[in-house]
């Protein structure tokens, strides 16, 4: 079984600060892989490891390998923004751009080329209808995207991710602004996406990794301590870490 | 204060609980065999209105686990517990609608004469309690090996209905008067062989609780 995205032995430092170990995982092919562990342990940078965020971020090493359709995302002749293209993310606050939410789902297929106005108009309304945004905002492409509420603000965040038509979506935390309702709607249309994506989330919430995800991997202090069949994770975890983070007795 | 400090409080009366409900049923098997030994009627008429009480204690069992899971979301072990609890009430409240069922032979039975002095029954009615007993103790004690191994004792229990079965077949055979009075007593014999079997259930959820297996831990030939 070939993985759509796998690390093999990815170490990576802040300066001499080891902020992850180690880490071998597979991430199937449109599946969602929630990531979960207490604040600190390296969710977010392992996350960002996938599509080259943290190149930005200077007095960092890296070692290991990440690859994305078996092949190494890090190796020389790769392209960062052909990465970045195919492996989008979701922030955990929505940040829309100050434009209209047109302009916001319009601006990645722009930045790419894309600037025939017929196209341009399929492709923003393909996105926020992925998005479930759509019926929505129709009526009001040319209002500005922070004017929306903090749930469609995110909606429309994950539009314009979609609007490049990425492979892979990494999403950090991407509900913990919103209210549970809207947290709901994200969720349900993580499961939609999954039939054309590759989801990865990092999750605080215990019970939204369970709903949403079919794998989870569980990680402590830059390691990945347990990575399983989500059901497995909750029902019958393997290791004692494990246990005590989910059952709420860690520490 | 530990994180769960007050969950763990809850989890722990929650199997007190049904340490109780499991004593008083315990006590029902026991008291219904005593009643079909002495031919007490009085006794018998007492164990069936004591079934309410184990019905009682069971729903009310019942309200606390749902309570937890809705207030506590439990997963993993807790979740285990929790859905164990869950099954094993059901099992002790069933095996109490077995030593109903004796009861109310024992009023069917009224006074005719005996057929034969009881020493099968008792045995298996024995048994079948010493077996929930320490079957609820390994639930307490998360002792998946022992509740393996009480199980198996369930063959003890199957022998003796064999035996009593074949016992009084042969009464039967031998003199058709005593057909009605043997068909009560092979009821009874089969509440006790039906109530070890719910024992064996119980051995199984001590098995899931423990491990998250699931699965039968050993065959019981009825
Ligand atoms: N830019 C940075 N420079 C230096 N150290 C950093 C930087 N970003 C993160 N770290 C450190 O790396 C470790 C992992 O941080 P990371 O943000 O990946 O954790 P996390 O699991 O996402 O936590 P949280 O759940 O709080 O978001 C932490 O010890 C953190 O202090
Ligand atoms: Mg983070």
């Amino acid at each position: 079984m070939e993985f759509k995205m796998q690390t093999r032995k990815l170490e990576f430092y802040y300066g001499k600060v080891r902020a992850l170990s180690k880490i071998t995982m597979g991430i199937e092919e449109h599946q969602i892989t929630a990531l979960i562990g207490p604040s600190g342990c390296g969710k977010t940078t392992f996350l960002r490891l996938l599509n080259r965020m943290n190149d930005v971020i200077s007095g960092t090493h890296l070692a290991g390998d990440v690859l994305l359709d078996g092949q190494n995302i890090y190796a020389p002749q790769v392209d960062v923004v052909e990465v970045r293209k195919r492996v989008g993310m979701v922030f955990q606050q929505p940040n829309p751009f100050p434009k209209s939410i047109y302009a916001n789902v319009a601006f990645g297929p722009r930045m790419l080329g894309l600037n025939n106005k017929a196209k341009l108009d399929e492709v923003v309304e393909r996105s926020l209808r992925a998005a479930a945004l759509w019926d929505e905002v129709k009526d009001n492409l040319g209002k500005s995207g922070m004017l929306l509420s903090g749930g469609q603000q995110q909606r429309l965040c994950i539009a314009r991710v979609l609007a490049v038509e990425p492979e892979v979506i990494l999403m950090d935390e991407p509900c913990s602004a919103l209210d549970p309702l809207s947290t709901l709607r994200i969720e349900e249309l993580m499961r939609d996406l999954k039939t054309n994506y590759t989801i990865i989330i990092v999750t605080h919430n215990m019970q939204q990794a369970a709903r949403v995800s079919e794998w989870t991997g569980f990680f402590l202090l830059g390691e990945l301590v347990e990575y399983n069949k989500t059901g497995e994770i909750f029902q019958r975890p393997k290791d004692k870490k494990t246990e005590d983070y989910i059952t709420g007795r860690f520490g | 204060m530990a994180p769960r400090e007050k969950f763990d409080q809850h989890l722990k009366e929650l199997q007190d609980e049904v340490l109780v409900l499991g004593s008083m049923v315990g006590k029902a098997i026991a008291r219904s065999m005593n009643a079909l030994k002495e031919r007490d009627l009085e006794l018998a008429k007492e164990v069936m209105s004591g079934d309410t009480g184990i019905d009682h204690k069971r729903l009310d069992i019942e309200e606390r686990c749902i309570e937890l899971i809705v207030t506590q979301q439990p997963v993993a072990s807790d979740l285990r517990t929790i859905i164990a609890v869950l099954n094993i009430i059901v099992d002790l409240e069933r095996i109490g609608d077995h030593a109903e069922g004796i009861a109310k032979i024992v009023l069917m039975i009224g006074n005719e004469p005996p057929l034969k002095p009881l020493i099968d029954l008792p045995r298996m009615a024995e048994k079948t309690q010493d077996m929930l007993r320490r079957s609820l103790d390994a639930f307490i004690d998360r002792d998946p090996e022992t509740a393996v191994n009480i199980s198996n004792e369930d063959d003890e229990v199957d022998e003796l209905y064999d035996q009593v079965y074949r016992e009084l077949i042969t009464f039967m055979l031998e003199d058709p008067r005593t057909i009605t009075r043997a068909t009560r007593l092979i009821w009874a014999a089969h509440n006790l062989e039906r109530s070890a079997d719910r024992v064996t259930n119980i051995c199984e959820r001590v098995v899931f609780a423990t491990t998250g297996k699931m699965g039968e831990t050993g065959e019981s030939r009825y």
